[in-house]
């Protein structure tokens, strides 16, 4: 009935392993009793063989179902193409089991392989002596019954396995490993199980041999249910918390993507760019500046204030960024699309303005800005002026610092642009400047709001422009 | 001044250091000295507590826990060393966060070297050095708008209309000498709001203040 495999113990060559360097499920060669399963089982599982057999003595008791397993084992588990299949060494001294060597081999060891044969051939004897006295008792029928449904659960288990991946599978091998050195909660919760699924087959099987009863083939159930139960879910929840686990490493994976690919795009770019032109200081600045801000803005935000939403909110809201002041606030807040563009907020118009007059005249502009409000006409207006002042001081005034300040509150927006330059006299500038200060105050009066420019030749030039709201206020963006 | 400040410098880049060192050296000014600096958190808690300089340029981000980690450390031990935060970041929690842990300024990174010296001799002396930005930051804190929870202390929470004028001075980009003309005030009188602004920047639990303080950047 079943067919113990002897298992040479003589370490020529190493054994193929798995990932996690248990050695791989093969039948060896030679030196076995029928077809090698046994023995290839035991050195896969790494338990004494004489185990093994046992178990496929017991199965096969079970209306034969170890002789079948034994059959399936035969034709699917490969054969090591070598005779000199053999354990490797750290395994082997963990392996209790003997070795059978008919082919020539250290005389020491005859006399243990030799007992280790005639243990087999015992067991195998036991075997065919239980499985008859089980016929005749008829047994084997019987505990078909039990051997079906066990039967539909190792299916079951080996569907599971297949859909694993392997870290999963290395993970529950060294769960499973867990039950040979026992934690004393594993046993009890395992043996607790074991006992109700018997149980509850047993007074199921009483059941039909006695009464039939319906109600005590309900009591079988729910017994069986339960024990299925206290086995299985705690591990089901530690699946579930896994595939959590996962799904929290591959939403971090995928920022980190998002940065790195960030940096290459941007700042290595920049970079290039920068050691193909050592030699134009302006034009190296001026590339220098503009990734500073982009990787400032995009780290953040437009005014310095927004901090990059947490991975949740970075989840549920792809395109937004959350704002320093919090969700219910009147703060800074600016919206950037897929594309990162900044999108309809005077911190974020003026912070673009700074930066359109940087890049095109190659100046240092640090936009400081208090509060912020929607872009309405008015604060279009607002920073088109500033941003004309910006440009007139980037031009004329022959300093590479602008200092810019801006308040968004409620009832008032202003903007102060100041240089430390030449300056000029008001009353006696060229034509071509009047006509750029015009300008600016005209665009400011048209929408109610008004420009002072203080200025004197060689103390620089400051213009304060100032817009207040018409009746029911400058609107604030919706606090989301 | 007899004798020079002592700096110390904390920064995790060597060559940063070593830039700071040179330029502080080629101006060789005779009110500040480089005594020493330490690459990382835990050097220059070793560093500083074995001899104690007067100021100890710090930098904000570092690994271990920067500027902040620093500060935890060190402040309280030595009450007499001046703490002048130097930093790229220019990001609200940042800033907030050391000033709250006890820095008596915030400069960024690209100051010159006459400014930075400047900025020394001003922290030592007792007095506070505010960027444009930090001004920035600390105006919008104290910004009252309507959803600001309600004031629990006057004296901490609130600025008072002269402070607010200097603070939007200095974030106008003005020197303490042209908002003294500019308020028709002295120097000294301008110093004294800007270190009150300072101590109320440290002190008040204004929701944005406190926030900021605890805000960890994520990338």
């Amino acid at each position: 009935m079943t067919s113990p495999a002897p298992k040479p113990d003589d370490g020529r060559s190493s054994v193929l392993t798995t990932i996690d360097g248990v050695p791989q499920l093969m039948r060896p060669a030679d030196d076995r009793i029928l077809a090698g399963v046994a023995a290839g089982v035991a050195q896969h599982l790494n338990v004494p063989v004489v185990v093994v057999r046992a178990v496929f003595v017991v199965l096969g008791l079970l209306a034969g179902a170890g002789v079948v397993a034994y059959a399936l084992l035969w034709v699917f588990v490969p054969q090591t193409s070598e005779s000199s299949w053999s354990s490797p060494a750290g395994t082997s001294v963990r392996t209790p089991s003997g070795a059978l060597a008919p082919t020539p081999s250290p005389a020491s060891e005859v006399g243990s392989a030799a007992a280790q044969r005639r243990l087999a051939f015992g067991i195998v004897a036991l075997g065919i002596a239980a499985a008859i006295g089980a016929l005749s008792l008829g047994i084997g029928q019987w505990m078909g019954a039990v051997v079906g449904p066990m039967m539909i659960v190792a299916v079951g288990a080996a569907f599971i396995w297949r859909e694993a991946d392997d870290s999963q599978r290395q993970r529950w091998r060294t769960t499973a490993a867990g039950f040979a050195r026992p934690k004393r909660g594993v046993w009890w919760r395992v043996s607790c199980g074991i006992v109700l699924v018997v149980g509850g087959l047993a007074v199921f099987a009483v059941a039909q041999v006695d009464v039939a009863s319906a109600r005590s083939a309900v009591v079988a159930v729910v017994l069986t249910l339960v024990g299925v139960a206290v086995i299985a879910i705690p591990w089901l929840v530690k699946l579930v918390r896994e595939l959590t686990d996962e799904r929290r490493g591959r939403l971090r994976e995928a920022e980190k993507a998002e940065v790195a690919a960030h940096l290459h795009d941007s700042v290595l770019q920049t970079l290039a760019l920068i050691q193909r032109q050592p030699h134009d200081a302006r034009e190296v600045q001026r590339l220098a500046r503009a990734q500073e801000r982009d990787l400032r803005a995009w780290l953040y935000g437009p005014a310095g204030y927004t901090i990059r939403g947490t991975d949740k909110h970075a989840h549920d809201h792809p395109g937004t960024w959350i704002t320093g002041h919090g969700q219910a606030s009147t703060g800074t807040s600016s919206y950037l699309d897929g594309d990162h563009r900044v999108l309809e907020s005077c911190a974020a118009a003026l912070a673009r303005a700074a930066a359109e007059v940087e890049d095109t005249y190659a100046v240092d502009i640090a936009p400081v800005i208090v509060g912020d409000a929607p872009l309405t006409e008015q604060t279009a207006a607002l920073i088109a002026a500033a941003r004309e002042a910006m440009v007139n001081a980037a031009k004329h005034a022959g300093v590479q610092d602008i200092s810019v300040y801006a308040e968004f509150e409620s009832a008032r927006a202003s903007v102060f642009v100041r240089d430390r330059g030449c300056g000029f006299d008001p009353e006696a500038v060229a034509e071509d400047r009047r006509g750029v200060s015009q300008s600016i105050r005209g665009r400011m009066e048209r929408y109610g709001g008004r420009a002072d420019v203080r200025t004197k030749p060689g103390s620089g030039t400051e213009w304060a422009l100032t817009m207040t709201a018409p009746v029911g206020g400058i609107s604030r963006p919706d606090a989301d | 001044m007899t004798q020079p400040l002592r700096v110390f410098l904390v920064d995790d880049h060597a060559l940063f250091r070593a830039g700071v060192k040179a330029e502080l050296a080629d101006l060789a000014d005779e009110r500040i000295t480089v005594v020493g600096e330490a690459g990382s958190v835990e050097e220059a808690i070793t560093r500083i507590s074995a001899d104690p300089p007067d100021v100890v340029l710090l930098d904000v981000h570092m690994p271990d826990g920067g500027g902040r980690a620093v500060l935890e450390h060190l402040h309280g031990t030595f009450p007499n060393v001046v703490f002048l935060a130097l930093s790229v970041s220019d990001a609200a929690d940042d800033v907030i966060g050391v000033i709250r842990g006890g820095a008596r300024g915030y400069v960024t990174k690209t100051i010159s070297g006459r400014d930075l010296a400047d900025a020394v001799v001003r922290v030592a002396a007792g007095d506070a050095v505010f960027s444009p930005r930090l001004a920035g930051f600390v105006l919008d804190a104290f910004a009252e708008r309507p959803d600001t929870p309600p004031v629990a202390d006057p004296e901490l929470d609130v600025l008072s209309p002269r402070e607010r004028e200097v603070l939007t001075l200095l974030a106008r980009g003005y020197t303490y000498k042209e908002i003294a003309a500019e308020l028709f005030i002295s120097v000294k009188t301008v110093e004294s709001h800007v270190s009150a602004v300072l101590r109320k920047t440290q002190m008040s639990n204004r929701h944005a203040l406190s926030r900021w303080a605890a805000e960890r950047r994520l990338v």
